[in-house]
């Protein structure tokens, strides 16, 4: 059998389908086709079904009571933990610290590891197509603490700019905060030799993984990388949560940031200790249904070939650019070599909601807009673009319509 | 086609927007104001000059954005200019009925016909903000802006 078939045997992307029960559905009465994933994934049927059950049979607040489903839901909670240190590929899941969502994680290293220590004039390097998400944590630092924000740009395809990279890693660096995946460009950075570069210089990597994780395998042991981001609702998970994957030794040192219950050892009137990490980063009651979901989501990839799923999403960008090729009034942002599985574009005379709307009648669901990254925007000199992207269960009849739907744009919208 | 983009999109929006009236700055304007969607990144500038009892003496406007967001620029100042503030007060509630698909009798029987090219837009509730961004900000303009 050829590598080719291999590859077909290995992911079936039609049997996947039908783990999706919302996509049969039809909008404005035509099949539903969704290229949105890169905003929020849909979640498999087993995702749902399993957080359902659950509720329906083991749950109950975690860590607090002595009762049979406390002790039971405690159990789901601490596994679900446990499948994210897999997912990862971490050491420890004591390094596995659940937050509600990718952006909490990046701001709780923020609060937690940079501001306590912080002085003005440290430097902090980040990327230009950074997610908002990964810029105004650090925007914060900058104005409340004096850090100095240095901006890596990308090459004309979208791809890093790795020499750019290392020169902007100076001695009063604090912290690279990259992301591992543009979720404009689809670039994927190359985290391993970006870590090399930031250690040899002492300076610790944070990688936003929202986009990243979805579509590449992460070790972070293998990468070595000090903080790793995910977010559920991306990995086909539920929304309200994601993790904060943070090596021992960082999580030793840094501060508490939201305080209540849980994350502590003892309060008195005038002191207090706290809990060890995890828990000392997880106040208040964690989003318990939620971590059996992403658990759930996060075994319905491991099971999958996640190589294959990969070339089959490599596959479907591929087909998408080489069919959009054929527009000349069509400006494709993000041609990186190895480039994730999204396409964004903007088209003379038509505006990227104008696009989105027609799209939208023909059952096609893009984003359009700034996508959260108005940085790289300016980058491009672009003010909004409309972005495809693809998800495992998405294929070439997808693609087609997402075509046909920009033929008939330009046909209502004209030239321009 | 889809009956329902047809009325969105149809010549008159797209001639609107391909080809903006009034479209500029204004030297010496006496209100000013800058509109901004976050959502999108539409801009629009509104610029005034008022007469002392309020009338729309001049007005013109600039600004980037979607088809509906600056065809509804371009419709609202060919259709401001000359009027009173009372009188573009009421054209502006009545617009803003009109895009929601609420009651717009309010609406002078002219101005209607004229506005009626924007109706389609309640059937697009996503895209009502961008037919509405330059009203607001022309009402920015009258209330908050003066240079």
């Amino acid at each position: 059998m050829t590598a080719q078939g291999k590859i077909a045997v290995s992911f079936d992307a039609e049997k996947a389908r039908a783990d999706f029960a919302i996509l049969s559905r039809q909008v404005y009465g035509k099949p539903l086709v969704y290229l949105d994933s890169g905003a929020s994934a849909q979640k498999p049927d087993v995702v749902l079904d399993t957080m359902r059950t659950f509720a329906m049979s083991e749950y109950a607040n975690v860590h607090r009571g002595v009762h049979f489903l406390s002790a039971a839901a405690t159990d789901r909670y601490e596994a679900a933990r446990r499948t994210v240190q897999k997912f990862l590929g971490a050491a420890s899941e004591n390094e596995i610290v659940f937050t509600k969502g990718g952006t909490e994680a990046i701001n709780l290293v923020a609060y937690s590891h940079l501001m306590p220590t912080i002085q003005p004039g440290d430097e902090i390097v980040l990327s230009v197509m950074e997610h908002h998400s990964n810029i105004v944590p650090w925007h914060f630092l900058r104005e409340r603490n004096g850090a100095v924000l240095r901006w890596v740009d990308v090459q004309g395809d979208g791809s890093l700019d790795i020499e750019a990279l290392d020169a902007a890693i100076g001695p009063k660096t604090k912290l690279v905060a990259i992301t591992h995946m543009s979720n404009v460009l689809g670039t994927i950075t190359p985290l391993k030799d970006i870590v090399a570069r930031a250690h040899a210089k002492g300076v610790p990597v944070l990688a936003d993984g929202c986009q990243g994780a979805v579509h590449e395998t992460v070790g972070v042991q293998a990468l070595d990388i000090d903080f790793y981001v995910i977010t559920g609702h991306k990995l086909y998970g539920p929304t309200g949560i994601g993790a904060l994957y943070a090596k021992k030794a960082h999580l030793k040192t840094m501060r508490p940031f939201n305080g209540g219950g849980e994350m502590i050892r003892e309060v008195m009137k005038d002191r207090i200790t706290y809990a060890d990490p995890p828990a000392r980063f997880e106040a208040g009651t964690p989003p318990i249904i939620e971590s059996v979901g992403l658990a759930t989501a996060l075994e319905y990839l491991m099971a999958l070939d996640r190589a294959a799923v990969a070339a089959h999403e490599h596959d479907l960008l591929a087909y998408a650019r080489q069919q959009v090729g054929q527009f000349n009034w069509l400006r494709v942002i993000g041609d990186a070599p190895g480039k994730g599985a999204i396409l964004s574009f903007e088209a003379d005379g038509m505006h990227a909601h104008d696009l989105a709307t027609i799209l939208d009648r023909e059952g096609v669901a893009v984003r359009a807009g700034h996508h959260c990254a108005q940085v790289l925007m300016e980058r491009f000199g672009v003010a909004s673009t409309s972005r495809a992207s693809f998800a495992l269960y998405n294929n070439r009849a997808d693609v087609d319509a997402l075509i046909a739907g920009l033929h008939k744009a330009r046909g209502i919208l004209g030239h321009g | 086609m889809d009956s329902a983009l047809r009325e969105l999109y149809q010549e008159v929006i797209l001639d609107h927007s391909r080809h903006p009236r009034h479209y500029g700055a204004m030297e010496g304007a006496s209100h000013k104001a800058e509109g901004y969607n976050p959502l999108c990144g539409d801009k629009v500038t509104v610029y005034l000059q008022l007469d002392a009892d309020g009338r729309v003496a001049d007005i013109k406007f600039e600004g980037k954005g979607c088809a509906i967001s600056q065809a509804s620029a371009s419709m609202m100042v060919d259709m401001l200019k000359g009027r009173t503030a009372a009188e573009a007060d009421q054209l502006m509630q009545g617009f803003l009925h009109l895009v929601k698909g609420e009651d717009a009798s309010g609406l002078a029987e002219d101005d209607r016909e004229r506005l009626e090219v924007m109706g389609g837009i309640s059937e697009f509730p996503m895209r009502v903000k961008c037919a509405t961004l330059a009203w607001h900000t022309y009402k920015n303009a009258v209330e908050e802006g003066a240079t």
